[in-house]
């Protein structure tokens, strides 16, 4: 970055004198340099920022008409559908974004394993990742009840029964969250005022997240600093030899990415909003009824991994403690893995074949203890989940010997292709 | 990773096998939205035999008249009972507890019904009544066993009596319904009209259905266009990175 102050003029130029417009400008976009070698994988990170903007404007909108009491909820999202211009419009839009979220985040953190972005230096930068991705669940956990269906309402009947397991003061635990001894209207008052909330501490943990991306700049496909490489490219001799600056070269390929990315979103929110019923669940189409339980309650799909994984852990003391565990455990365990990773490279394209099957074992565990979370228990489904929730965990527990042990090789100097 | 697969598939397939068994398959309803005359002839029997227990409570009867091309005359003459007007939503004179003491259950609004059973679902329960003495309406259900309606529509069906299946042990299992006394509708006529209902509550389920597909085909039309543009313009920026 050249070191002399930019030298603005007219409008612009009284603004500089008082805010950094063009300082900021310049270095986060037009003389930030990126890696020039970003690959379908980057995608992500720009379309989960499109997904929140998304959510927060069309999930306003709907707070327009929506009301969030007991008696009105289920009726008042009917009239959003059918009586507000645009209303289903605005309300597909947000129940496909929740779950076009939670797509986008999979793949952005499945970049991450992919390349190593979470280890020295940006291990600050994963820390801060897994808690969007925390915030995110709570946001839609609370956002799940506000349609006041059946599926809503037995889906929170049972999360917050999972506080009641907590030894000694669960029932206490669970009562305080829920304000009442069961969901009711006053729950689904204060889900409301989180589920409002929430989002825009999303929105600043997010801002948060990019400035920690920009004091270490961006990893890439081949797990190499740019930053401590060759020096000089064509905007600027100190700046990195394999770097480009983000604006334009990324923005105009971010619009790519960002109208294929709407192609398939609106496609579903046009012609399948329901999605098979994984993104809007049949038995939602009925009002909450505190009195008759669905035949079978399952969450929406994003949150089936860990529910399977707390159904597949048997109750232990007469307790499902246990389970709600190992169900935490699943996520937490996901800060640790910078210290867990002992490979000497960051990226996949350079780590032996331990790594590369370890991970195939992952994703696959993953998806599977998903389908698993959506169907009904039965002993063979338990069994396997069982055997998924192990390979998952042995992902990460044991990735400090086998990511040692693994062959690697060599890291060239600069980029590739 | 192939046998990994393989080995994946054939351990899932069980599970998905006990998902979806246990139940009586459903007929297709090939119900068309776009057939305005089944929808009206639908909507027709619908206000007629369903909706002095049923509510359509989230549907406007203007909403309906002016999606289904029904004039307004028409729709006060035939379809608007009692002294509801054109903006109003379609509700009944029913109160929750009437339906708890006359069926035993209080009888649920229908507006969304095509939504969380589905078309099929409707299409198939209502051909599916069969005598039943031990039930307080003489009648049961194939696909809604101790169903706590009466069947409404016998009087142009007929009666079905029970197929029962072979078994081996235990109770015998209804597993058919035979049509043996006519009612005033032929089968067909019969099998129909269950079409134009359930298309009509397919369209209550989601009114808007046609305008939102008709509408994304513009909207998929032009993301065409513009991921051409996109694209091309991210060619020529890109041109100068090697």
């Amino acid at each position: 970055m050249s070191a002399e102050e930019t030298t603005t003029t007219g409008f612009l130029g009284w603004i500089d004198k008082r805010f950094p417009a063009t300082k900021v400008w310049n270095e986060h976009l037009a003389q930030y340099y990126a890696p020039k070698n970003f690959n379908f994988w980057y995608f992500f990170g720009s379309l989960a920022i499109l997904v929140l903007v998304l959510q927060i404007l069309t999930g306003i909108w709907l707070a327009m008409s929506y009301k969030p009491s007991a008696a009105e909820a289920f009726a008042s999202v009917e009239y959003i559908m059918r009586d507000v211009n645009w209303g289903w419009l605005i309300r597909y839009l947000h129940s496909t974004g929740a779950s076009a979220f939670f797509i986008v985040i999979y793949l952005h953190m499945f970049r991450a394993l992919l390349y190593g972005s979470y280890r020295k230096p940006r291990e600050l930068l994963w820390i801060i990742g897994v808690v969007i991705y925390l915030a995110m669940m709570a946001t839609a956990f609370f956002g799940y009840l506000l349609p006041w269906g059946q599926m809503s309402y037995w889906g929170a009947q049972v999360i917050v029964n999972l506080f009641a397991a907590v030894p000694g003061i669960g029932e206490d635990l669970s009562v305080w969250v829920r304000g009442d001894y069961v969901i009711s209207d006053v729950t689904l008052n204060r889900f409301f005022a989180f589920h409002f909330l929430l989002p825009f501490v999303l929105a600043a943990l997010v801002f948060v997240h990019i400035v920690a991306l920009h004091k270490v700049g961006s990893n890439n496909p081949d797990g190499i600093e740019i930053k401590y490489g060759a020096k000089g490219n064509r905007w600027d001799p100190k700046a990195p030899a394999d770097g480009i600056p983000f604006h334009p070269y990324y923005t105009v390929k971010d619009i790519v990415g960002v109208v294929a990315f709407l192609a398939i979103f609106l496609a579903i929110v046009f012609f399948w909003p329901s999605f098979g019923g994984l993104f809007l669940e049949a038995p939602n189409f009925q009002p909450a009824d505190p009195l008759k339980t669905p035949e079978h309650i399952a969450p929406v799909w994003y949150f089936t991994p860990f529910y399977a994984m707390l159904r597949a852990v048997p109750p232990m003391f007469g307790s499902q403690f246990p389970g709600v565990v190992v169900m935490f455990a699943a996520i937490l365990i996901m800060f640790f893995l910078p210290w867990l990773d002992r490979s000497p490279v960051k990226s996949v394209r350079y780590k032996g074949p331990i790594f590369k099957v370890a991970l195939a074992i992952f994703a696959v565990s993953f998806v599977v203890l998903a389908y698993l979370g959506l169907q009904p228990a039965s002993p063979i489904a338990t069994l396997m989940a069982q055997i998924f929730t192990a390979l998952y965990f042995a992902f990460f527990l044991l990735m400090p010997f086998y990511s040692k042990m693994d062959s690697y090789k060599p890291v060239p100097e600069r980029v590739t292709a | 990773m192939k046998k990994l697969i393989a080995a994946l598939v054939l351990t899932v397939a069980p599970a998905l096998g006990l998902a979806s068994g246990g139940h009586v398959a459903l007929e297709k309803a090939n119900i068309d939205l776009t057939d305005q005359a089944s929808l009206q002839s639908g909507a027709k029997y619908f206000v007629n035999y369903c909706m002095g227990c049923h509510s359509l409570k989230y549907m406007r009867y203007n909403r309906m008249a002016q999606d289904l091309g029904i004039d307004e005359a028409t729709l006060r003459e035939n379809l608007i009972f009692g002294d509801a007007k054109p903006g109003d939503l379609m509700t009944n004179a029913m109160r929750p507890e009437d339906g708890e003491k006359w069926f035993g259950t209080q009888v649920p609004d229908l507006t969304l019904a095509a939504r969380w059973r589905s078309p099929d679902w409707i299409y198939t329960y209502l051909k599916s009544f069969y005598t039943d003495p031990t039930r307080p309406y003489g009648v049961n259900n194939l696909v809604f066993p101790a169903v706590g309606m009466p069947h409404v529509l016998a009087g142009l069906q007929g009666v079905q009596e029970p197929v029962f299946g072979e078994h081996h042990e235990g109770p015998p299992v209804v597993t058919g319904v035979k049509l043996t006394e006519p009612g005033s509708m032929s089968p067909d006529q019969y099998d129909a009209m269950v079409r134009d209902i359930t298309a009509f509550l397919a369209y209550a389920g989601e009114p808007f259905k046609l305008e939102r597909q008709q509408l994304g085909i513009y909207v998929l039309l032009f993301l065409g266009l513009l991921f051409i543009l996109a694209y091309a313009m991210k060619k020529e920026f890109w041109k100068d990175v090697h």
